[in-house]
């Protein structure tokens, strides 16, 4: 009764700024499939009081207002879900709707909204999209790393998810599971369709061959957007991981 | 020609522009956006040699274009192919007026390509054969993020987009290339789909549909395309200059392209003021996989195909003796492959 009571006002714990990063951590792109810090998007983090402030960045003037919107939407959902935050405020800097966006969110307008006439429907679909293709790039992470391992393709399609041992490529490939409403549970086949199916055998190769390009695919996006944020913002050249 | 170890390589440019954003002919902030994230692609890409300063990168002469292509690029023939972008430029980024000129004065170096917009109904199919006699253009470039009054963006399963390519086929103009890019309309869905594109190609079995960039950053989508359509084609304009920073990830989209389509679809294209041909060119013969891969092998005959003879088919240019391929290939029709599960075009179920 005595610290936490100033002029009457009763003080929320203070914000712990490791916790805020904490949380930006679990915003991904869904495009790329991987975590907004780590992709160098935010650009500042500022905790005062019980206010947080963000601001984003992307790698050009035109990237994709729809993903733009649900990363801004994403970071601001997470930053106000950390004990102690009472007003979050997420910019998102340099685009092209900049604007729309940063308003969008902060009057929390929904994205059709946000974009009068402009767009049809809400993100919920484009959202599941990009969630079935991270689903197979992260089923394809583990299984290249099996058959790097000596596996053959026939012992893939026999696999469940509890014949694995544990790693945090698992756990990141279970929660695009979750996400998907997909079965986790350990006797689930690995291997599946992006509705959860098994694949029958003599599909198998066919579909392990798409993963393989699907993964191609997001990775060399992602190392592209790292190269091309690194290049509009003068930052260091950041390093060319699996290549 | 570029000539090396005894080989020679015909060379077609399939994608180059003779652009202007100039501050002059810049109309707003997205004009101004536009050139300064294609300078950033050129600057993040480029080898530091070749960097231009942004002002010469707005609006470069002639003389620049033509020594650069033909004196010091190799390049045997270009493509033109036009990128209007007249909401954002006072006199449009780089239209088939603005390429005309060159064209009138070199016919032997350039093909001439133009474009149409199915917004504007009626009106658009008059202008657009008007085009097509006028400068006998054998292809278009389709852009369909461009913006037009209200709509900022179509798709070539439009009605009056499929009138167009009608017409398309009455008139001969065969070669239909397009780029996808961030349409803003209807946000809420992909923009860089080409779920359109698979149907046109179905819709028009006689028109050849050439993805520019092949698809990227929808690489799956492209080959999964390329794999159910014979008439669809990559161009590589975007993913070449990627062999020079990022070698093996060249290496992966060229050859994941090479399994799913072959090849006998792949068109060379430096994209050229974003990037200089010349030393995409000598990068490219000399290209060997830096990495242990299982994919079909670049050999000299692919890479004579690609630099040159698939776009001298898909345009008739007369390729000089003495620089076929030397054998037939793989053809247009999609070669044996393990069956992918219909779930697999996860990008195709998006419509």
């Amino acid at each position: 009764m005595t610290e936490a009571r100033t002029g009457g006002l009763v003080h929320s714990p203070p914000v712990d700024r490791s916790a805020v990063l904490e949380a930006l951590g679990t915003v991904r792109d869904p495009e790329l499939d991987e975590p907004l810090p780590d992709l160098g998007f935010v650009s500042s983090l500022e905790v005062d009081g019980d206010t947080v402030r963000v601001h984003l960045r992307l790698p050009t003037y035109f990237c994709a207002p729809n993903f733009a919107y649900l990363m801004v939407a994403d970071a601001d959902t997470a930053v106000r879900a950390v004990p102690g935050v009472h007003q979050a405020e997420v910019y998102l800097d340099d685009h092209f709707t900049s604007e729309e966006i940063n308003d969008g969110v902060a009057q929390r307008r929904g994205f059709q909204q946000s974009f009068d006439g402009l767009a049809d429907d809400e993100l919920d679909e484009l959202r599941t999209l990009f969630r079935r293709k991270a689903l197979i790039n992260r089923q394809q992470r583990l299984v290249k790393a099996l058959l790097d391992a000596g596996a053959t393709t026939g012992e893939l399609g026999r696999l469940r998810l509890g014949d694995l041992s544990p790693s945090a490529e698992l756990d990141t490939y279970l929660q695009r599971r979750a996400e998907l409403g997909l079965d986790t549970g350990p006797e689930a086949p690995l291997v599946v369709d992006t509705d959860g199916n098994p694949i029958p055998p003599e599909l198998l190769e066919g579909h392990l061959r798409f993963a393989s390009l699907t993964r191609v695919s997001i990775e060399g996006n992602a190392s592209f957007c790292r190269g091309m944020l690194a290049t509009r913002y003068d930052l260091p050249t950041p390093t060319v991981a699996a290549d | 020609m570029y000539e090396k170890d005894g080989e020679r390589y015909f060379v077609v440019d399939g994608h180059m522009h003779f652009w202007d954003a100039s501050e002059e002919n810049t109309k707003n902030k997205y004009g101004e956006g536009f050139i300064r994230c294609f300078y950033d692609y050129h600057k993040n890409l480029s080898p530091e040699d070749y960097v231009w300063p942004l002002e010469k990168y707005r609006k470069y002469d002639e003389p620049t274009l033509m020594k650069d292509l033909f004196e010091d690029g190799y390049v045997d023939v270009a493509i033109f192919q036009p990128t209007y972008l007249t909401d954002f430029y006072h006199k449009g980024f780089n239209t088939t007026v603005q390429d005309a000129v060159l064209k009138e004065k070199y016919p032997d170096k350039f093909v001439l390509n133009t474009s149409f917009e199915p917004r504007l109904g009626e009106a658009g199919l008059v202008q657009f054969e008007e085009k097509v006699r006028k400068y006998g253009s054998k292809g278009v470039k389709l852009y369909t993020a461009e913006w037009h009054d209200a709509s900022k963006g179509w798709k070539l399963t439009d009605p009056w987009a499929l009138r167009h390519l009608e017409k398309c086929q009455e008139l001969g103009v065969t070669n239909i290339h397009i780029h996808k890019g961030p349409t803003i309309w209807p946000l809420n869905r992909d923009s860089f789909d080409l779920a359109d594109v698979d149907d046109a190609a179905s819709t028009f079995p006689e028109l050849n549909f050439i993805v520019e960039h092949v698809g990227l950053p929808r690489l799956e989508d492209m080959c999964w395309i390329g794999t159910q359509e014979p008439n669809v084609y990559g161009g590589l304009a975007v993913a070449m200059p990627f062999i020079h920073t990022r070698p093996a990830y060249f290496g992966q989209v060229v050859g994941e392209l090479l399994y799913w389509l072959g090849e006998d679809r792949l068109l060379f294209a430096s994209d050229y003021a974003l990037w200089h041909p010349k030393w995409l060119v000598e990068k490219f013969v000399d290209y060997q996989y830096p990495m242990e891969n299982e994919y079909p092998e670049i050999t000299t005959n692919v890479k004579k195909k690609i630099l040159g003879l698939n776009a001298a088919k898909l345009y008739d240019l007369k390729v000089p003796e003495g620089v076929s391929a030397g054998d037939e290939g793989t053809g247009q029709d999609v070669t044996e492959k393990p069956a992918v599960p219909v779930e697999a075009s996860i990008g195709g179920h998006s419509e």
